[in-house]
């Protein structure tokens, strides 16, 4: 990597961190806090759907993976936070290299394997609401005892630098796939796979590879959702609404780019913020606001919000730089 | 270096290989001729591993590989392009042509310096940048020679790689395979050009309703009745031999 890929990075997440030392409101340091949550998972989404061509419809098989592993370590075992937060992750890989295992080695694509992650997460979510150590229906709290050991701090300002450094480690590491012989084998087994086995890639092994660093994301950021609201039930941790979250975000920003889910959640959280400020009496306006964006984003922005901001980049560039006369060959 | 010995493909009742058997020498041009549906592209993609055999064994360099993933074959140095292009559509010719250069070369700089250099070589240095969905039919078949020849190969199969450009780009294309020979690559080709079969190949192979019917240089075995008859129809050997005397 070049100081070149560094450097937008390390400039948005500069200028994010200040946001808390100008905004002090718990309400929109709530807000923040959430919308990073779900770009972390968002990121972790794209690795396998944006990266890798592998549209997953239950991501929060990971995410609710994640948000238990911890809240049950803590709560049944007694475990520190922060160690739960390691292992979380871990399992979120595992249960993530697990479910690949069984979708990629029987050859599972497309819908079929959409189909599949949504069936694991559904699976999830009925067994986590019927057993018994996962709380069942009444879910899990995690003791309020505010001690940074705890992973609990009283400024919401610390917890938002928290999460915004792993987004920051996440966007680093999807850089570092899009410039690295593993990225370049996972896009060309995206775009063909047989072309790619020509070529030597073994695409079980990068399938899996992407399939366990999403879990993991995924897993972390289902973690901290867990570790910041400090209750979880089954259909928060394991409900479709994540999973439909995760995969919107990216879609809306920029499928298989590296600031694209962070963009979508923003732009998707902060639209149905405004919203339910002017339509709040109006239940799940946010809903029907997250479902018209996508359907603008199909329509007319396939490439998510950074692909329509690089296409009119180059038409401004087309003009100024080719001349009226060659501009129609522009579009070719 | 190649041993395919007696191997069969049936899809169902249709025997598309049926006991074909094929040796290759390092070195050389080989073809891989006969009429449509004859089981030619069955044949490559038991080679490089896409299609397993019903039946036989398939040798690389005296070891069995009739059980490996294609991956590993390109591992060990068979590389294949595809009658019907794949190319990576959304990526640049550089990118994709660097897909294949990664299999040797582990580092992001020598992947791309590779693929830049074969690039060259194929007569698409001009285009690196472009995206290889806008790439021409000649510019595709090009890209798909790249590709493979980026993985560094030991035996290279191009099935079809001419068909569909025309008399000047074939012209074109063809000192470049003849490049890649004469740098110790063995190519395997199947063509139905035959003015390009008869001008590369020192030795063709014939394969007709999925039987192996002849082999030999490319000139005997165009002159053999049984390959006649197998493009032709039956009796057109000794029709072309009898018309051949009248006007002669």
């Amino acid at each position: 990597m070049t100081a070149r890929d560094l450097i937008p990075i390390a400039v948005l997440t500069l200028l994010a961190a200040l946001l808390p030392l100008v905004v002090t409101s718990s309400p929109v340091l709530n807000f923040l806090v959430f919308m990073l949550i779900v770009a972390l998972g968002a990121q972790g989404w794209n690795i396998l759907g944006g990266f890798g061509g592998q549209f997953s419809f239950g991501h929060a098989a990971f995410f609710g993976t994640g948000a238990y592993v911890t809240a049950i370590l803590q709560v049944r075992y007694g475990v520190n936070a922060w160690a739960g937060l390691v292992l979380a992750t871990a399992a979120g890989a595992a249960v993530g290299w697990v479910i690949g295992f069984l979708s990629f080695r029987s050859g599972l694509r497309g819908s079929y394997f959409a189909l599949v992650t949504l069936a694991f997460a559904e699976v999830f979510r009925i067994l986590a609401n019927a057993a018994s150590f996962t709380g069942g229906a009444a879910g899990l709290l995690i003791k309020l005892d505010v001690r940074a050991v705890n992973l609990q701090f009283d400024d919401r300002a610390v917890f938002y630098w928290l999460v915004l450094a792993f987004v920051a480690a996440v966007l680093l590491l999807t850089r570092w796939i899009q410039r690295s012989r593993f990225g370049a084998q996972l896009v060309a087994v995206r775009e063909n796979e047989d072309a790619a086995k020509a070529l030597g890639v073994n695409s079980l092994t990068v399938k899996l590879r992407a399939i366990a660093l999403s879990g993991g994301v995924t897993a972390l950021s289902g973690c901290l959702y867990a570790q910041y609201f400090l209750y979880i039930d089954a259909n928060i941790a394991y409900g479709s609404w994540i999973s439909v979250e995760l995969l919107l975000a990216p879609i809306i920003g920029g499928v298989g780019t590296v600031f694209g889910p962070v963009v979508g959640a923003l732009t998707l959280h902060g639209l149905g913020e405004v919203a339910k400020q002017f339509a709040g009496r109006i239940p799940g306006i946010d809903l029907i606001v997250f479902g018209g964006v996508l359907v603008l984003a199909v329509a007319f922005a396939r490439g998510g919000i950074l692909g329509l901001l690089e296409r009119l980049r180059d038409r401004g560039r087309g003009m100024v730089t080719r001349g009226p006369k060659e501009v129609s060959h522009a579009g070719r | 270096m190649l041993a395919v010995d007696g191997v069969s493909k049936r899809f169902g009742g249709l025997m598309a290989v049926d006991s074909a058997t094929l040796s290759l020498q390092p070195g050389g041009i080989i073809g891989l001729i006969g009429p449509n549906g004859a089981g030619k592209t069955t044949l490559f993609s038991m080679i490089s591993g896409f299609v397993a055999p019903t039946d036989g064994r398939i040798r690389f360099e005296g070891t069995d590989i009739t059980a490996e993933e294609p991956h590993r074959r390109a591992e060990r140095g068979i590389g294949r392009t595809f009658q019907i292009v794949q190319p990576f559509a959304g990526l640049t010719v550089c990118e994709n042509i660097a897909v294949g250069a990664y299999l040797r070369h582990a580092k992001r700089a020598d992947a791309t310096a590779k693929a830049r250099d074969v690039a060259r070589r194929v007569g698409l240095g001009s285009e690196l940048d472009r995206p290889a969905g806008g790439l021409t039919v000649a510019g595709r078949k090009r890209l798909e020679l790249a590709r493979a020849l980026a993985t560094e190969p030991k035996l290279l199969l191009l099935d079809e790689v001419l068909a569909g450009l025309n008399p000047s780009e074939i012209r074109d294309i063809i000192p470049v395979i003849r490049g890649i020979r004469d740098e110790g690559v063995t190519i395997l080709m199947i063509e139905h050009v035959m003015q390009a079969v008869m001008n590369l190949c020192e030795r063709v192979y014939v394969l007709a309703q999925g039987r192996m019917i002849a082999e030999g240089p490319p000139a005997v075995v165009c002159a053999d009745a049984r390959v006649i008859e197998a493009y032709l129809g039956h009796g057109a050997a000794a029709r072309l031999k009898a018309e051949g005397a009248a006007h002669g």
